[in-house]
């Protein structure tokens, strides 16, 4: 049998706020446990919840950027259950009346797009910590994290394989650390992903039973988890069992999701309005501020791009992975470079030298400014390809310019054409055979003596001037 | 005994002392423990306050309450002190901070003579839900004194203390001035920050103030009342001067008298001592006219479904996790919640608790809360509509005058039935007091209800101003 994949995503983010949802204590990370708690975050009797509006103003940014519906009235809950990291005894989210709903993220995967929808985004706090080891059988509680800001994403289910979920992971985690609300520190689980997999036989309208994988804080989990859970799923079928709703957790040592506790086991979370907070009303002038101050988003930027700069739409997707890549590439270009070897640079040579040294492109020891200017010697001729690929070596080691590593090493292109046409005479005499065939029809023969007359000249002719050369002497 | 308005000219004259004051009323305090009135008194932090109270005054400091003493409904949080809110869940319980109330009384130079008893987690009629014993009324020791500021009303009526501070979530001020013969004014729900103040049922708790006369609530209302930016419900409006309609006349007053609450069930002593009452307002300039709340009998069934759902969630909280009471012996996480719970909370608190979980739970949240939250809007739409006929409404607080202790314990449902004329006020945010107007058959005093609307509390205490001008009911103390 054939079977269909069916995947929906909520992805909780953690919001850029400096306070938490609901109080006014920090939610700066790795603080001594308890230390980050005001009354409210306690729970102490008689404490009361206030809205924080930076929180508010991060889900209505979100809303804008996706282009959803940001609802001028919302309406937040209380989840009730009992957990010790939980101090109130319910949790303060949105059920029925979110802050967003609806919106839209595109998504690539290989050379297909596609836009998969939101259902909703909304607005709750975190919980606290169990600590479970270090107390002699007994169990810390850190609150540090109790009320911090999240804003809980939810897709449709609408992706089909573990690439299109990861694809729409990233896509997101990209959004909203480009427009800051979140800051993408996913090992401090500031982006965290709960998985909703089921799978069904081909042509069958009806969804399967799902099953949710809770809590993944990487891509690469993400992928693994789903690709596990669709397998044990379609084999469970197969071997004639049944897929029981529940939630499961993934455990990355054996790559297997465990099921943690079955649908029938789930609470009766006994939702309803917290009367302590009055429903959210958001203003059309809110909204407005919000919408003029939003950046410029990827999408937007990505056509730009391709219009202002004339490069192709994957290099534009590439450069607009992130916002301070992109403002990288752009400020290359304004310090004087091509764009287009602006871009075959950053997404090339740049790139593979953060990769290799564990960097990202914050911490590039080359500014913009350097590398373009190291590009304008590409394009004014003064150096060649491959030297500048030395240069731009010696610039990531030293720190020096361009122009001063040129001059001191001696690197300046050969464009005097005696002195070159000597090396390409020598050259020919010994390439007969490579003559013949240029003759012949074979025009790519003469770029193989390109290589010689380059490596004849130590790397400083100019290829270009070069190969004018071979072409003229053989014709 | 002194009225907050006589203390005050005493203490600016130097007449007395708010050491001397204060000695005063703890040694009256002393002398009456057996009305059960306080759960915690502390002589000497108390003293300390007065004695930092007159240094004050005697460096300049002019603010007019400075040395005033009054008690705290142990509902309320402050620093320092024991805040059970009645019940053994919070009996280990000291403060680390302080509710707004606490604050701005502390702020006006009020000092705190003791912290009052009161309904465990303010959920009843007669304070005999207190893990600390019941109070006694001090007219007659045989009978409740109210619920649930009992503790607050009992000890304004014996002099304790000349004003107190209380809540009321469905009559929890009124129900027991009216039964002790006081003051006591629930103004409009957002007037009194909730901050601090311990959650019985978060739409419906609002603080107010309780004394001997309108006058002394109307001050004590204005050091309790403002916005406070701590409680997402607290109402932005203008600061208020609540004394400053004390001396206006009345003449031209509408009064409407509701008729369901004049029907069967209510006493003929309440009703003699509140028909004498009425014939005074109409002496003073005021025109009765009849109206019809026709939602009245729905506000107990529907205040008995919103106030246990919300209560249900407000004391999740007291898990045993993090303070108050948690069971010396278990195993596991679950058990240790089902003892600490089981051995924290009284038979009200969890009649409540279960109550309120089970009308938010799946499958019937419609039939029950949400069923209730409309007729809780069809009740305040009524008192709306009687507004275009009436300035304010009269009626009894209570069918009857207080009754014996023990005498309904056993019925909870006919002690709710008793809360009949004081709940829908709450369903509909409105401010209302009692003032005394008389005395039953029993000698028992009678409270009568004046309701007003939104923001109406200037207007309504300076109704029961001048009806104090012209009778003497509120300077009737009990013999003890």
């Amino acid at each position: 049998m054939k079977w269909e994949v069916v995947i929906g995503l909520e992805v909780h983010t953690q919001l850029t706020t400096k306070s938490k949802i609901f109080s006014p204590a920090s939610t700066a990370f790795g603080a001594a446990p308890n230390t980050q708690t005001a009354v409210v975050d306690i729970a102490l009797p008689g404490a009361l919840p206030v809205m924080n509006r930076a929180a508010v103003e991060r889900a209505i940014q979100f809303g804008l950027a996706i282009g959803a519906n940001v609802k001028r009235r919302s309406v937040f809950d209380r989840k009730n259950y009992f957990y010790p990291d939980l101090p109130k005894g319910y949790q303060i989210s949105q059920m029925d009346l979110p802050i967003v709903e609806g919106g839209v993220i595109t998504i690539q995967v290989g050379l297909e797009t596609r836009s998969i929808n939101l259902t909703r985004a909304h607005l709750e706090e975190d919980a606290g910590k169990s600590l479970h080891e270090d107390y002699q059988g007994m169990t810390g509680i850190d609150l540090n994290r109790a009320g911090t800001p999240l804003l809980e994403i939810v897709s449709e289910p609408e992706m089909r394989s573990s690439a299109e979920a990861v694809a729409y992971a990233k896509a997101l985690y990209e959004l909203v650390t480009w427009i800051g609300i979140c800051d993408g520190n996913m090992s401090e689980g500031s982006f965290r992903v709960d998985a909703n997999v089921s799978v069904r036989p081909v042509g069958q309208v009806e969804l399967g039973t799902r099953r949710e994988i809770k809590n993944l804080n990487s891509f690469k989990f993400l992928q693994q988890a789903i690709d596990y859970e669709i397998r044990w799923q379609i084999e469970t079928i197969e071997d004639g069992g049944r897929v029981v709703q529940g939630t499961v957790l993934f455990d990355p040592d054996k790559g297997e999701t465990r099921m943690m506790r079955s649908k029938e086991d789930a609470h009766d979370y006994r939702y309803f309005p917290d009367p302590d907070l009055p429903p959210l009303v958001i203003s059309e002038e809110w909204i407005e501020r919000v919408r003029s101050e939003l950046p410029e988003l990827p999408v937007a930027m990505q056509a730009r791009f391709i219009e202002q700069y004339g490069i192709s739409a994957y290099d534009a997707r590439m450069l607009t992975s992130s916002k301070i890549l992109a403002a990288y590439f752009e400020a290359t270009v304004a310090a004087g470079a091509d764009a287009k070897l602006a871009a075959n640079w950053i997404m090339g040579d740049i790139s593979a030298t953060l990769n290799r040294e564990e960097k990202t492109i914050a911490d590039c020891p080359i500014s913009a400014a350097a590398l373009g200017a190291l590009i304008a010697r590409i394009s004014d001729n003064t150096i060649n390809n491959k030297t500048a690929k030395d240069v731009l070596k010696k610039m990531w080691e030293s720190g020096a310019t361009a122009d001063v590593i040129i001059e001191r090493d001696g690197l300046k292109q050969e464009s005097d054409t005696g002195a070159i046409e000597a090396i390409v005479d020598t050259v020919l005499a010994a390439n007969p055979k490579a003559i013949e065939e240029y003759r012949s029809g074979k025009e790519k023969a003469l770029n193989a003596l390109v290589g010689q007359v380059m490596k004849g000249s130590g790397g400083k002719a100019n290829p270009a001037m070069a190969l004018e050369l071979l072409k003229k002497k053989v014709g | 005994m002194l009225t907050i308005k006589q203390i005050i000219d005493q203490l600016a004259s130097g007449e007395t002392t708010a050491v001397a004051l204060a000695t005063q009323y703890l040694d009256r305090i002393a002398a009456h423990q057996h009305l059960n009135a306080f759960i915690t008194v502390d002589r000497e932090k108390s003293l300390a306050q007065a004695a930092a109270a007159d240094a004050a005054r005697a460096a300049g400091d002019t603010r007019p309450l400075l040395g005033v003493p009054l008690a705290h409904k142990d509902i309320f949080c402050a620093e320092g002190w024991k805040t059970s809110c009645g019940s053994k869940m919070l009996d280990n319980f000291i403060a680390p901070y302080s509710s707004n109330v606490v604050e701005r009384c502390d702020a006006a130079g009020l000092v705190t003579l003791g912290r009052t008893n009161m309904d465990e987690f303010a959920m009843g009629s007669s304070n005999e839900n207190s893990f600390y014993g019941p109070v006694k009324n001090p007219w007659d020791l045989t009978a409740v004194p109210g619920g649930s500021s009992g503790g607050s009303a009992a000890a304004v009526a014996a002099r304790l203390v000349p004003m107190a501070t209380g809540t009321d979530t469905g009559g929890s001020i009124r129900q027991p001035a009216a039964f002790c013969g006081i003051t006591g004014i629930k103004p409009t729900y957002g007037t009194v920050s909730r901050f601090g103040m311990i959650a019985y049922a978060s739409s419906l708790d609002q603080g107010g103030a309780m004394a001997q006369t309108a006058e002394d609530c109307a001050i004590l209302l204005n050091v309790m009342a403002g916005f406070d930016e701590r409680d997402s419900t607290s109402l932005q409006q203008a600061s208020e001067d609540y004394t400053r309609d004390l001396n206006q006349s009345l003449a031209g007053l509408k009064i409407g008298l509701p008729r369901e609450y004049f029907a069967d069930g209510l006493a003929g002593d309440v009703r003699a001592a509140i028909d004498a009452a009425v014939a005074e307002f109409k002496k003073l300039g005021a025109s009765i006219v009849d109206v019809s709340l026709p939602n009245t009998q729905m506000a107990i069934p529907a205040y008995y479904v919103i106030a246990p759902a919300e209560a249900s969630t407000n004391l999740s909280r007291f898990d045993g996790v993090r303070y108050g009471h948690r069971a010396s012996e278990y195993s596991g996480l679950n058990e240790m919640y089902e003892k600490t719970r089981a051995e924290g909370f009284g038979d009200e608190v969890k009649r409540r608790i279960l109550t309120g979980a089970y009308v938010l739970s799946h499958g019937y949240y419609d039939a029950y809360y949400l069923q209730a939250q409309k007729i809780r809007r069809m009740i305040a739409n009524d008192f709306q509509a009687v507004f275009k006929e009436c300035d304010v409404l009269f009626s009894p607080v209570s069918p009857s005058t207080a009754w014996n202790l023990g005498e309904k314990t056993a019925d909870p449902v006919a002690m709710y039935l008793e809360d009949i004329y004081t709940l829908g006020v709450n369903l509909a945010g409105l401010p209302a007091m009692s003032v005394p107007v008389g005395f039953g058959s029993n000698g028992r005093p009678v409270g009568m209800q004046i309701i007003g609307n939104y923001a109406g509390e200037s207007r309504m205490l300076g109704m029961a101003h001048q009806y104090q001008q012209v009778t003497d009911w509120h300077t009737k103390a009990p013999q003890l």
